[in-house]
């Protein structure tokens, strides 16, 4: 059967009525905005991460792919906003097979809406949808609880009043691209340094009806100064209590053992962000 | 160093790690009725201390919260007692104090009081020892409806060493080298542990196995301390939600307090 396992819940209860706490979940504050202009649509977010007042990723991604032209921004719970987009994005993609057609914005939006409220808000994923179809270009808000709202500019999460109150000031019919991309970019600033639960850079998304540009780190506002001091170890401050020397030629019975190219290259994975 | 209060009271809702303050009526199955509410707010921010062979350096951020928002940019967690006037012309002592702001500003103020008062009625400046005992005191006299702070005092002892003291709630103190307090305190704490007190380092080759020997602490000079202080705000400000906005440094020393300001990241 598909959906997911309740039988925890019972068990669950009756712990957490001894006082255990539920676990904490990341990611409940977030600032994301959109804004239709002229030919396309323009959507922004955030890139802090928490858990509980804890910074859990300073640069992570609230922007996800649902169709080549159509954008999501998610706040919420992490978790749920990745799988939901990811499960949308999966069943759009086969619906606009069967069917031979662009996927279109509104079944984006309706796919969504009648997933979360089959779910009743447990699913804490709140969204801002965003595209463009052979249709025009869209713009929505989807709620946890299933609630829609279609607007010419949004805004949500934790940050959402901040965010708001800068479209309030600014915004005006007919605007075009960039001065699109600007106003949401300084809405997500206005969340970035007023909200504690939105922080660090600026993404966005531009959809027109002939490409989707996404602006990853479009506005890098706070950036990390030099350590004053150095904290590098001297070799062996670390004690060593035990050692033991595995061979390649032991481990080569395991595992495949590739040779790295120069001495600069650490791993043959992807890179990661690291403080220096 | 006891630890009374170091959890957060379970809120029924709101963010976990903030205090619950709105007032509420309970209604039992026999219909009686329990009006509560909470008189305490978490304001967020940490201060540090660090005493040295002849001076201490007192810091805190400049931020004040509610929740998610920001009520201030530059709240001073810093204060001068004693002294002249109020400017605290020629005072050598400094308290910090984290937690409840309200708490903190009516604590300050009745030590300022107590200090003043001293040299009013003996003619003489109180000394850091007796001022950190009496500070003890006045948290433990409310005991049972505590300041809900965290403080840390510093200054000269008699012998014009660095000297600090650090406070839980109702009063229990310990004099010590180097303490973190408040929101990201058990983010800096531990670095202090390993970069003032050598904790986890070891001389290399200074013998083999459990035979190695722990690098001995040493009073570590002005400039050192700074710098590590500075280090220690800015790596909590990227991890933490509530530190940040600026730093307000106090440095004590036999020529009376210098008092230093820098921004730190406003997200």
């Amino acid at each position: 059967m598909p959906g997911f396992d309740f039988s925890n819940h019972n068990r669950n209860a009756a712990l957490h009525a001894q006082g255990v706490p539920l676990p904490k979940a990341t990611s409940t504050g977030t600032t994301i905005v959109g804004c239709l202009f002229d030919g396309g649509v323009v959507i922004a977010a955030d890139t802090r991460a928490t858990s509980g007042p804890i910074v859990a990723d300073k640069n992570c991604e609230k922007l996800h792919y649902i169709a080549p032209q159509i954008w999501c921004a998610g706040a919420g719970t992490a978790a749920d906003t990745e799988f939901t987009t990811a499960l949308i994005s999966s069943n759009l993609e086969l619906h606009s097979l069967s069917t031979g057609r662009k996927p279109r914005v509104v079944t984006c939006m309706t796919l969504l809406k009648q997933h979360l409220f089959r779910y009743q808000g447990y699913i804490g994923a709140y969204l801002v949808v965003a595209g463009v179809d052979p249709t025009g270009s869209h713009l929505f808000t989807v709620h946890a609880h299933g609630s829609t709202d279609k607007l010419p500019y949004v805004t949500m999460g934790s940050g959402s009043l901040a965010a708001m109150s800068v479209f309030e000031s600014s915004w005006k019919t007919g605007i075009d691209r960039d001065a699109a991309v600007k106003l949401c970019a300084e809405a997500i600033m206005a969340g970035i340094f007023n909200d504690l639960g939105s922080g660090s850079n600026v993404d966005v998304c531009v959809i027109t009806a002939d490409k989707t540009t996404l602006l990853r780190n479009y506005i890098k506002p706070n950036e990390r100064e030099k350590k004053k001091r150095n904290y590098k170890f001297a070799r062996g401050t670390t004690a060593v209590l035990n050692e033991k020397i595995i061979t390649r030629e032991q481990i080569s019975k395991y595992i495949t053992v590739h040779e790295l190219e120069d001495e600069t290259v650490t791993a043959a994975a992807e890179k990661m962000d690291v403080d220096t | 160093m006891a630890s009374v209060f170091t959890a957060p009271p379970l809120a029924d809702n709101g963010p976990g790690y903030s205090f619950k303050q709105t007032p509420t009526t309970h209604i039992s199955a026999d219909g009686t009725r329990q009006h509560s509410f909470y008189p305490y707010t978490d304001n967020g921010g940490s201060t540090l201390g660090i005493s040295g062979a002849d001076f201490t350096i007192l810091a805190g951020d400049t931020r004040s919260t509610s929740g998610y928002n920001i009520n201030s940019r530059y709240v001073p967690k810093l204060f001068k007692i004693g002294g002249e006037g109020p400017e605290h012309t020629g005072s050598s002592i400094v308290l910090s104090v984290v937690g409840f702001a309200a708490d903190g500003d009516a604590l300050k103020e009745r030590l300022d009081t107590v200090v003043k008062m001293y040299k009013y009625q003996h003619g003489k400046n109180m000394s850091v020892a007796a001022c950190a005992q009496r500070l003890s005191h006045i948290l433990y006299n409310k005991r049972f409806f505590p300041y809900y702070v965290h403080a840390i005092l510093g200054g000269l002892d008699e012998e014009g060493k660095g000297a600090l003291y650090s406070y839980d709630p109702v009063g229990s103190y310990e004099r010590e080298q180097c303490r973190a307090a408040g929101a990201a305190a058990s983010l800096i704490m531990p670095f202090l542990d390993n970069q003032v007190n050598y904790k986890n380092q070891y001389i290399p080759a200074s013998g083999y196995g459990h035979d190695l020997q722990p690098r001995k602490a040493e009073l570590l000079p002005r400039n050192t301390v700074e710098e590590l202080v500075r280090d220690a705000f800015d790596s909590a400000v990227e991890r933490h939600i509530e530190v940040g906005d600026g730093l307000q440094m106090m440095i004590i020393t036999k020529d009376g307090i210098e008092e230093v300001y820098s921004p730190l990241k406003k997200d």
